[in-house]
């Protein structure tokens, strides 16, 4: 078995690793293997290293749903995976969480870049953002919002561990006040 | 507008069959545990019918996801045989999971379309596959090259033989008539969940 991550989250930032490397180090810890996303600008360099490593199988799907039945397959023949996506994608997830994900019992774990908030400059990605937690919410869905990086493992670690020990979905939403976020340049 | 005859029917040479009696003969073809996901409705009953195989999945939701289901089952288990078994108006919901397939190329999927031309559990409405759609050139177009209609049940036989002994991915479409399934599945999703995990042996 797989040690539980012991550190707390520690306040005074040390360590120069950052928030993408994280998350590629402690999926890989965890034996997630599959990585199905539809991409998103400030997800890029998650997806870059996912791909170049061989110890992960990793793919753009053609929507967020099918990157979901994808990975319900996949964890029912044996193998851990991951979804990644962004705000807008999660808005297309309802059905398939509540008729698949949900009552099948899948530990589908959710990675949701964050748009529409702290400086978003498109009226559409505002509104999608206000729709997410509502809908996790109505779901029972157990979600975090990460906005600090000395908070980042820890919470990655123990959502996996949670997620499969009581058969559920998860969702971990990356805050701009994490990742940066996408700047508006117009 | 244009003078142009409207293009011959892509299905004018195929006997309309029935989908209970096709998938009892997928079934009979079935001896190593070959892991099957039937669509939502009653692709998945019909499946239902023909004997609770614990390598059956059996979907109560998440219309048009038998095919990427199927794709996750069979890249998590490369050395069994994966067949997503799926109606017309399910697949043309997420037709782009076709083109994932064929990106990926699995060896060991192999995909069922039992086509109606209709949403026949709501009422029979008609989908776009009754007009000019043909699944079979929308699946080669997507890059699946070993797609094919069966003209009858005999060639239905033989290409999922095909199916489950050449290397994949392939697709194999009937068109079917408009009769309901003959019985519903039993709606326990945690059950069904549990039993095709211990069937493919990832459960104890």
């Amino acid at each position: 078995m797989l040690e539980a991550s012991s550190k707390r989250p520690d306040q005074s930032s040390g360590t120069a690793k950052p928030w993408h490397a994280v998350i590629h180090d402690t999926l890989k810890a965890n034996e997630v293997r599959l990585v199905t996303y539809v991409p998103d600008r400030v997800l890029t360099p998650l997806i870059r290293s996912l791909h170049a490593d061989d110890h992960f199988t990793a793919f753009a799907t053609t929507r967020e749903e099918e990157a979901l039945g994808i990975l319900a397959g996949a964890w029912m023949g044996g193998m851990r995976g991951a979804l990644l996506m962004q705000t807008s994608g999660f808005a297309t997830l309802p059905n398939a969480l509540a008729s698949l994900a949900v009552p099948y019992q899948i530990p589908l774990l959710m990675f949701i870049s964050e748009r529409g908030t702290l400086g978003e400059f498109n009226l559409g990605q505002a509104m999608v953002c206000r729709t997410m937690r509502p809908v996790l919410d109505a779901l029972g869905i157990e979600q975090h919002t990460i906005t600090r990086l000395d908070e980042l493992e820890f919470i990655v670690d123990r959502s996996i561990r949670q997620a499969v020990a009581t058969q559920a979905p998860c969702a971990l939403i990356l805050s701009p006040l994490l990742t940066g976020g996408k700047r508006f340049t117009g | 507008m244009s003078d142009a005859k409207p293009a011959a029917s892509p299905h004018a040479n195929l006997k309309i069959m029935n989908r209970f009696e096709l998938t009892q003969r997928l079934v009979s073809h079935l001896h190593h545990d070959e892991a099957v996901i039937g669509g939502i409705g009653n692709t998945n009953f019909d499946l239902w019918a023909c004997g609770q195989r614990p390598q059956n999945f059996y979907m109560l939701g998440s219309m048009g996801l038998a095919c990427p289901i199927a794709l996750g089952v069979a890249l998590a288990q490369p050395s069994r045989r994966v067949l997503a078994l799926e109606g017309d108006g399910s697949l043309l919901m997420q037709l782009g999971s076709l083109t994932t397939i064929a990106m990926l190329r699995p060896k060991n999927l192999a995909i069922i379309v039992m086509d109606n031309g209709c949403y026949q559990i709501t009422g029979g409405q008609k989908t776009t596959t009754a007009a000019s759609a043909d699944i079979v050139a929308m699946a080669r177009g997507a890059g699946i090259m070993q797609s094919s209609w069966a003209a009858n049940e005999h060639m239905f036989e033989s290409l999922v033989i095909r199916a489950l002994s050449e290397d994949g991915p392939s697709l194999i479409a009937a068109r079917i008539d408009d009769k309901p399934a003959v019985a519903t599945t039993e709606r326990d999703p945690a059950l069904i969940r549990d039993r095709f995990m211990r069937g493919l042996g990832v459960k104890g």
